[in-house]
């Protein structure tokens, strides 16, 4: 697929008479850069380039043959693009310059629009793609990391959006870098089938950043987890968030979100799956909750939450929560610790189930009796709780629960 | 002492009640191994089983076994043999067949459902707990010269572990939260043996459960060599020092 755009794009270079050449060395790749006109294309061949800052302030195409290396020799930005119409294909870029006072980064566009960055490697760089104010940004199938040990300050995020619209980022991996995509003020885009690994914060970070699609991206063992703040109208579909495992790691924070759906996702073995306050009118439906220590940490200050045909299981605790008074909506999903009965066989337990247990809200507020847990001390007192509820919220309940576990995704997935 | 050992021992088979608690485990272990066949889940089901029936009948049946075999206790005794020879071969004689009766028990329906290399951190934290409960019986037996209440204060340490003691240490985090807890509880919880078997195991096997600070915090102590040498260190305290007071009364009483 990737080829035959390249093709295309390239028969349209040629088709529309812009002039086209081919650079071999750091001084040709210069002079040409001075020499080019709007709408032309450099294809720079397989070599080991220092240009120095390259800045680009018309549109035009640098097509990358053979995975040419642009050192940065962490001194400087290597691209720099001020212009609408940019296209950047192919290119290995490594070693930017560290800097505490300006945000170098591999790839940093300001104001343009239609960017295309395709199919490049950047490595070791301090941020890696770094996009503001641009509409309809393309970022598809680069692979973003940093391998040398840094720390939290002293690196940036792997693919930065700040104040920009309807980007497309898919296909890309990122991983080594403080956040693996951070947005603040992104407003109608579309992430897809992103691999986020071992970041030193978060897989994804944004703030209000809404309207966007967050679809089959994996979030894996990042630093923190996923945090999304201040946002209203996300769509969250079949991501798969996993092995976020630390003492303040979360599968998914979320934190002021609202009128949002978050459906088909995997929280896999995180310490917390999801953690939500301040959040309201987001359907969570079809979401598996598997292996992790909270499933869901749902705080009081959420309203109006919808949790439907998710399947719990293997969770240390299913849902915990900081206060009595309950405005959401649970029901129909499968717990695994249900011990309920269903005489009419329709699939659905006779009796309600209450996800959050005694022991959870004791550990809730006091941290340090956790190594009390599967003690049969604390067994009897969740037991006793359960069928004369006192302390645990008493309506959090789910008055639906559902036999047996909803066939959601296979293994394989 | 070899050939009282044999005795005890013949004397231990013959009473017939090790086989029934060995037949139990691998009925429990068998029927937890076919439930559910991930050996990760059967062995924290094997965990509660292992942190409440295996210390009082241990302790039960070790209190029950030294009044049972009182006069053959009186007769050797008579012979010139030293108390502590005695008093040893019975205690190896008992918790030898006890811990042989849960390494089987729970050794062999793991081997047939291939699950052995998941239960050895079980079937280690099982013999600790084994031996430190049969040493708490010579101990409860040591106390008083009357078989029901012996009894009685063997089943008073039993709930006293088991139950109350974790129901000791929930009231005083709960009471002193506002402090850091966690030198506290780790020393706490290390004046229990079961909850030092169980934290140890928990640790090894099952570490969602620990989250936040605290688990954190145990998981570097116990995780490392210091934490290993220190949990064996106090379960081995928890064999010895009730075998060496039960050792020390019955030296000096009068039998």
């Amino acid at each position: 697929m990737k080829w035959v755009v390249t093709f295309c794009l390239l028969f349209l270079a040629v088709m529309t008479l812009h002039a086209k050449s081919t650079v071999q060395t750091t001084d040709a790749l210069l002079r040409e850069l001075k020499k080019a006109k709007a709408g032309d294309t450099i294809i720079i061949k397989s070599g080991h380039y220092k240009p120095g800052n390259i800045i680009i302030d018309k549109p035009m195409t640098l097509i990358g043959e053979g995975l040419p290396v642009l050192d940065g020799e962490n001194k400087i930005e290597i691209i720099t693009v001020l212009a609408k119409d940019v296209t950047i294909i192919g290119l290995k870029l490594i070693n930017t310059g560290v800097s505490s006072m300006n945000d170098f980064a591999a790839i940093k566009a300001n104001t343009a629009h239609r960017l295309k960055v395709r199919d490049n490697v950047l490595v070791n760089s301090f941020f890696g793609i770094h996009i503001s104010n641009t509409i309809g940004a393309e970022i598809i199938h680069n692979t973003i990391y940093h391998d040398q040990v840094a720390e939290e300050s002293s690196i940036g995020n792997g693919i930065h959006l700040w104040k920009s619209a309807q980007a497309k980022i898919e296909n890309n991996r990122v991983s080594g870098h403080r956040d693996g995509i951070y947005f603040e003020f992104v407003t109608s885009s579309a992430v897809k089938n992103n691999y986020i690994e071992k970041n030193l914060r978060y897989g994804l970070h944004f703030m209000f950043s809404h309207e966007n699609q967050y679809i089959e991206n994996k979030f894996i063992n990042n630093g923190a987890g996923v945090a999304v703040m201040y946002t209203h109208s996300i769509k969250m579909i079949k991501n798969i968030f996993s092995q976020n495992w630390g003492s303040s790691s979360y599968g998914m924070l979320l934190k002021d979100i609202s009128d949002s759906e978050v459906r088909e996702n995997q929280f896999l073995n995180n310490t917390v799956g999801i953690h939500m306050e301040g959040s309201s009118r987001i359907k969570f439906f079809k979401n598996i909750f598997q292996g992790n220590g909270y499933a869901l940490r749902l705080q009081a200050s959420c309203d109006n939450n919808d949790f439907k045909q998710n399947n719990f299981q293997q969770n240390t605790f299913d849902v915990t929560t900081n206060g009595v008074t309950v405005l959401n909506n649970i029901t129909g999903n499968y717990w695994d610790r249900y011990e309920g009965y269903d005489l009419n066989k329709d699939g659905v337990g006779d009796t309600g189930y209450r996800p959050v247990s005694l022991y959870s809200m004791i550990v809730e507020r006091v941290p340090a009796s956790i190594l009390l847990w599967r003690s049969f001390m604390v067994f009897l007192l969740d037991r006793a709780e359960k069928n004369f509820p006192a302390v645990i919220p008493e309506n959090l309940i789910d008055n639906k629960p559902s036999m047996k576990p909803y066939d959601l995704f296979k293994k394989s997935n | 002492m070899t050939q009282m050992l044999k005795y005890v021992l013949q004397d231990v088979i013959r009473a017939r009640f090790v086989l029934f608690y060995w037949l139990f485990i691998v009925a429990v272990t068998t029927l937890l191994f076919q439930l559910d066949s991930d050996p990760a889940k059967v062995v924290v089901s094997l965990l509660n089983v292992i942190l409440l029936v295996v210390p009082l009948v241990c302790i039960v049946f070790t209190t029950i076994h030294f009044f049972n075999s009182y006069e053959f206790i009186l007769l050797l005794m008579a012979q010139p043999i030293a108390r502590k020879t005695v008093f040893l071969s019975q205690y190896i004689g008992v918790a030898s067949s006890l811990a042989l009766a849960f390494l089987a028990g729970v050794g062999l329906p793991a081997i047939a459902f291939g699950g052995a290399a998941k239960v050895l951190s079980i079937l280690g934290i099982g013999l600790f707990i084994t031996f430190t409960f049969v040493s708490l019986g010579f101990l409860a037996a040591s106390l008083s010269r009357d078989k029901a209440k012996a009894i009685g204060i063997a089943l008073l340490f039993w709930i006293y572990f088991a139950l109350i003691y974790d129901g000791l240490i929930l009231w005083v985090v709960y009471a002193f939260n506002d402090y850091p807890l966690e030198i506290p509880t780790l020393i706490l919880t290390s004046l229990n043996p079961l909850d030092l078997g169980r934290i140890v195991m928990l640790l090894s096997i099952d570490v969602s459960a620990l989250m936040g600070y605290t688990g954190a915090f145990f998981k570097e102590f116990f995780g490392n060599l210091t934490g290993e040498i220190f949990s064996l260190a106090m379960l081995s305290v928890w064999v010895l020092w009730p075998l060496w007071v039960a050792l020390h009364r019955f030296k000096h009483n009068d039998l």
